[in-house]
């Protein structure tokens, strides 16, 4: 699975640069953060490396291979649940996996035990809260133990304690071995969470640093103005 | 007029024979043949909705032309399949209620298909990343699919379960209307009124519109039941 190598990666809807050329190496280990204005291209970016979008131009390989490799999983900002129990949902993509029914139901269970669902498994996933069905989409996830773990903004629509709870489990997927890249508006969040950071703005990589440095001196105007909650994206507007 | 529905109602209240052995042969037919059609043609359409494949296009214009073949043309194709010069002469089939279900099936698997085709591409279109995501096979996203569309396919399967009971002229060519054996509600009416037998033909016209409104107030409770239960 690693490296996963990024090379001048182009999206060009209709000839709108989405990513107008983005290298990146992502290796093992960690937890990453890409932050960045709205329509920078985070949602994409994210979904290229999850091998559900295609490039029109550049070149990913994960770990040599132009193929992505089975252990990748990602939540979405929001999550698909099935009109079906909880468990059902916590366990919809161990199907692939053929493994037996016993074994099937015991990993679900577990996952859904170290979300904190399990006394919640044979409700209704469509009536959950925000944060719970947020939880049970990363159990779902969680549950294929994955390599890669990809969160698009995990915790945009939740409230701080829902945030909380989530940045709890991500941490704790993360002990678990998995790698672990996510999006998200909160800079708190990826102060919080983050090992390192990828600043994204007009669809370009302008910054890559561990958290630590890249928040006390950013070495861009653009991350810059972008942490002190100033409107630098405006600038990729007007161009 | 008033005598006529009396002696209607009258029918229907005492459980005439004749009329109980129409009913109850229709029943069967309208089973056997949702049935099959359900196992075909949900498959089908859902296939249609997910995968990608030359032609697709065309394939769901077909199946939307087919919503509204003539009963009468599928009749005459049946008939002539099953008749003695017809492929399947052999088999004995013509005049049958095995004729009549197959010609039934021949028209309401369109139906199903393409209602369900519909009803399954706009539940892919929102889903269908989310299935990659988790590396769903076809297979896989069929089934989830078609599992979680389950309350609304229910309305499909009860427009192909309507179409069936109410449908005259496949059953009349390929079953005969033969009494006790192939005579069903619609073409007992047809005939019956015909023949002037006014009360026969609304006792069972009575019969036949509380059985649709029955399964549909149950579809709808189920549906009701369901949007509680699951969102």
């Amino acid at each position: 699975m690693f490296p996963i190598q990024l090379s001048n990666i182009r999206f060009t809807p209709d000839g709108r640069p989405v990513l107008a050329g983005v290298d990146l190496d992502i290796d093992a280990d960690g937890i990453t953060v890409i932050i960045g204005p709205n329509g920078a291209g985070k949602t994409v970016l994210l979904r290229i490396m999850a091998g559900l979008q295609a490039p029109h131009d550049g070149n990913i390989h994960w770990n040599g291979n132009g193929c992505p490799e089975p252990g990748i999983a990602m939540v979405f900002q929001h999550p698909i649940l099935l009109r079906s129990s909880v468990f059902h949902n916590a366990g919809l993509g161990l199907k692939p996996f053929g493994l037996s029914r016993a074994e099937a139901k015991r990993r679900t269970m577990q996952t859904l035990e170290r979300v904190g669902l399990a006394h919640r498994a044979t409700d209704s996933a469509r009536l959950l809260s925000g944060g719970e069905r947020q939880r049970l989409a990363l159990a779902r996830a969680w549950a294929m133990r994955p390599q890669l773990l990809l969160l698009d903004e995990p915790t945009a629509a939740l409230d701080p304690s829902a945030t909380d709870v989530v940045e709890g489990i991500v941490r704790e997927i993360r002990t678990d071995g998995t790698r672990i890249i996510m999006t998200t508006h909160n800079l708190g969040q990826a102060m919080r969470i983050s090992d390192d950071i990828v600043f994204l703005s007009s669809g370009r990589v302008i910054e890559r640093a561990p958290t630590s440095r890249f928040f006390a001196r950013p070495q861009s105007n653009e991350a810059k103005l972008f942490i002190q909650g100033e409107l630098p994206w405006r600038i990729s507007f007007d161009n | 007029m008033l005598n006529t529905l009396l002696e209607a109602i009258s029918l229907v209240s005492r459980l005439d024979n004749q009329v109980v052995a129409i009913v109850w042969l229709s029943f069967k037919v309208a089973l056997a043949t949702v049935t099959l059609a359900t196992l075909i043609g949900l498959p089908l359409g859902a296939f249609v909705a997910v995968a990608s494949f030359p032609g697709r296009g065309a394939v769901t214009v077909f199946l939307n032309a087919m919503m509204g073949l003539p009963s009468v043309v599928v009749g005459v194709i049946v008939y002539l399949f099953l008749s003695r010069s017809g492929p399947f002469g052999g088999m004995g089939l013509l005049y049958s209620p095995v004729a009549m279900v197959m010609a039934q099936t021949v028209l309401v698997v369109p139906l199903i298909a393409a209602l369900t085709r519909q009803i399954v591409e706009d539940a892919w279109r929102a889903y269908s990343l989310e299935f990659r995501s988790m590396h769903f096979s076809l297979g896989n996203s069929i089934v989830a699919l078609l599992y979680d569309c389950r309350y609304s396919l229910v309305v499909a399967v009860l427009a192909g379960a309507g179409r069936s009971l109410s449908e005259v002229g496949a059953v009349m060519i390929v079953g005969g209307n033969i009494e006790g054996y192939t005579r069903v509600m619609t073409t007992a009416i047809a005939l019956e009124t015909a023949k002037g037998d006014l009360p026969l033909s609304l006792a069972l016209g009575m019969v036949l519109l509380t059985v649709v409104l029955l399964i549909n107030t149950g579809a709808y409770h189920v549906r009701q039941w369901a949007m509680r239960k699951y969102g």
